[in-house]
């Protein structure tokens, strides 16, 4: 049975789930049992399982990792939880030196049975430091998995399955996913495989390879592209950051000669650049165009509004950049209606 | 006889002998990685281990040999691992800085100053967690408390009572670094006292009398279910890393060093143990054992393959 709910449900009910299926299982972060609930992901929580198990704490983000390590080796399921991926970055040290490398360096001996959530924010004036995703910083590391769920099916899905793995995983959230509604298995068992890519929109002339937000804009763009140009976008979500079975995207590449990536990141050194290198050395003789990038500007975030606007590539670079591609003139888009925050999120965080 | 007192000597002695049999190899390019050694230490790491129950966990830093030998009494696959074999505990990808032996208690050591206090912390909230009465113990230096995330651990475990041994190794340099350069207060304990768990300190280099608080430690933290925090002296007697002395730098007199000499832990237990028995010679018997155990543990390392290359990729996530 589905049942449609928003993406802030499906992550609440996947750690309910976990927590009723496994004792172990413990939720706790900056405020998340406050009135606020990480935005409503953790609602119900401490009231269903006492604040043993569900319970907020200092600001000492380090100590903390390094709790969910300790309590991780010790036969726990830590599930920690930052409102801000921006914040993560104060867990480095614990992050990158300690959790991802313990198992390898005790040649098994060691499981590290840990999740960390983290949401990235933006707009409404999030700017520098309330707006990262740092998936390309985290992909880097050997030893971490990265998944960034876009569809709530998605977020319950992967959710639940990095509760159930015996590996540290990292769950990035997209603060304007909260609300987006989708159908999602009842199921309390159900759960995605961390590692595999959802083709999101069938397609054959183009492969568009997005991450998380840009999965919504380019969705947008190739209604567009379809219409007026009569081109079909097929669309490819990743999911999973690290690790990635590419056959699926390949596969894509292979059947329409082109792609664009449209990353969640910065450009240089980011996820779009492995991507690109992974797809050409794998498609080399069946691409018909280079393959091309969007990704973030090379600067931190602006906090104003006009600047943050082309900070951040939309539908409208992504129909521009295939219009490019296959050397078609530029639509006027002048008419159209792009998603506008707005309508959703008036601030203040 | 009292057999406290013989067991603390030969794990005193084990630790010494296989530090300079490591000295003794180290030029030979045997082991190819920093080695921190615990010469000058040992009393703490064979006082507070000895008192600990068999299930309580140990936690540490890369000047582990002491702790883990005091720990765990297991020479041979820890000489492995220095040798980057394969039988090592964690064959050889782990190394003189990271020895660990979960399986037996001794859980996360790290070349990070300060790395595995948080990690300690998680694993007594654990333990609390689980009602399973475990104690974690982790040991770190007087560079340690220059880092955040140490005084984050002390406050989040006197906020939630864990069950939890912070053991300040204090040797007065970080590295090359005097205290008094490094810090604005007087006392490390002395700021320590004003959070809500127990402090202990001592100056002293005998084995037992850091046993003997340890065991004090341990019986009032259960009973009270506060943190414990021990402030105990050292000196370091080689480099901060390698084999040698380093008292020509200037960065420390040796007339320091010549000062705790007098009072080196082995010797004094040795001397202790002598009066008492009056028979050197049960003594050097005992002690030949030992160096027999540790010249055995090494040569069979020595003889031990290294792990095959493919053993690169395994463990990088579980499987």
């Amino acid at each position: 049975m589905n049942k449609l709910i928003t993406y802030r449900q499906a992550i609440n009910e996947a750690m309910r789930a976990g927590m009723e299926k496994k004792p172990e299982v413990f939720v706790f972060g900056l405020d998340v049992a406050d009135h606020v609930k990480i935005f409503g992901s953790t609602a119900g929580l401490v009231e269903k399982f006492g604040s043993r198990r569900c319970f907020g704490t200092p600001l000492s983000e380090e100590a903390m990792t390094g709790l969910a390590l300790g309590a991780a080796i010790n036969g726990l399921h830590p599930i920690h939880i930052h409102i801000r991926a921006d914040f993560l970055l104060l867990a480095m040290n614990q992050i990158v030196n300690m959790i991802s490398s313990l198992h390898y360096l005790t040649s098994g001996k060691l499981k590290v049975p840990l999740t960390i959530r983290a949401l990235i924010g933006r707009g409404w004036g999030q700017g520098a430091q309330h707006s990262k995703t740092a998936q390309s910083l985290l992909a880097h590391i050997p030893g971490l998995k990265i998944i960034m769920p876009t569809t709530p099916a998605d977020a319950k899905g992967l959710l639940t399955r990095a509760i159930g793995d015996r590996s540290p995983v990292i769950c990035l959230e997209h603060r304007w996913l909260y609300d987006i509604q989708g159908y999602v298995p009842d199921d309390n068992d159900f759960s995605i495989p961390i590692g595999e890519p959802n083709i999101l929109r069938k397609g054959k002339d183009v492969t568009i390879v997005a991450v998380q937000w840009m999965n919504i804009e380019a969705m947008k763009a190739a209604e567009i592209l379809k219409s007026r140009h009569g081109i079909e976008a097929e669309i490819v979500d990743p999911r999973t950051i690290k690790p990635l079975n590419y056959s699926k995207i390949f596969k894509s590449v292979m059947k329409t000669g082109h792609c664009l990536i449209v990353d969640y990141d910065w450009f240089y050194c980011g996820f779009s650049a492995e991507l690109a290198a992974q797809i050409s050395s794998a498609c080399f003789g069946k691409l018909k165009s280079p393959i091309e990038r969007l990704a973030f500007a090379e600067t931190p975030c602006p906090t104003t509004r006009p600047l943050e606007d082309v900070f951040y590539p939309n539908a409208v670079d992504i129909i521009r950049s295939v219009e490019e591609k296959f050397n078609l003139s530029k639509s006027n888009l002048s008419k159209e209606s792009f998603y506008n925050y707005e309508n959703k999120f008036k601030g203040p965080f | 006889m009292n057999n406290i007192s013989l067991n603390l000597y030969k794990k005193l002695y084990l630790i010494r002998r296989a530090e300079e049999k490591i000295r003794g190899i180290y030029p030979h390019d045997q082991i190819k990685s920093p080695t921190h050694l615990a010469i000058g230490e040992e009393a703490i790491a064979v006082g507070v281990c000895h008192a600990l129950r068999k299930t309580d966990q140990v936690f540490g830093t890369y000047r582990n040999h002491g702790i883990y030998l005091a720990k765990t009494d297991d020479p041979y696959p820890f000489f492995a691992e220095l040798l980057g074999k394969k039988t090592g505990l964690s064959e050889g990808k782990a190394g003189s800085m990271h020895i660990m032996a979960p399986e037996k208690g001794f859980m996360v050591t790290s070349a990070i100053v300060a790395g595995t206090i948080p990690i300690a912390l998680g694993a007594a909230f654990a333990n609390q967690y689980q009602k399973n009465n475990k104690l974690a113990t982790v040991f770190f230096g007087d560079g340690a408390v220059d880092e955040g995330v140490f005084w984050e651990s002390v406050n989040f475990a006197c906020l939630k009572k864990l069950p939890i041994i912070f053991v300040c190794e204090d040797n007065s340099y970080a590295i090359h670094s005097h205290i008094k350069e490094r810090h604005g207060y007087e006392s490390i304990a002395g700021v320590i006292s004003q959070f809500d768990c127990l402090v202990y300190q001592s100056e002293t280099t005998d084995a037992e009398e850091i046993f003997n608080l340890t065991k004090k430690a341990i019986k009032n933290s259960l009973k009270l279910h506060k943190p414990v925090f021990m402030h105990l002296k050292y000196y370091r007697y080689l480099q901060h890393v390698g084999i040698n002395q380093d008292f020509n730098f200037g960065y420390r007199p040796e007339k320091e060093f010549k000062k705790w000499l007098k009072l080196d832990p082995i010797n004094l237990q040795r001397k202790k143990i002598i009066k008492r028995l009056k028979n050197e010679a049960d003594i050097i018997k005992i002690e030949k054992k030992i160096d027999k155990r540790i010249n055995e543990s090494i040569k069979l390392a020595q003889q031990d393959k290294y792990p095959e290359t493919k053993a690169l990729c395994t463990h990088v996530f579980y499987e």
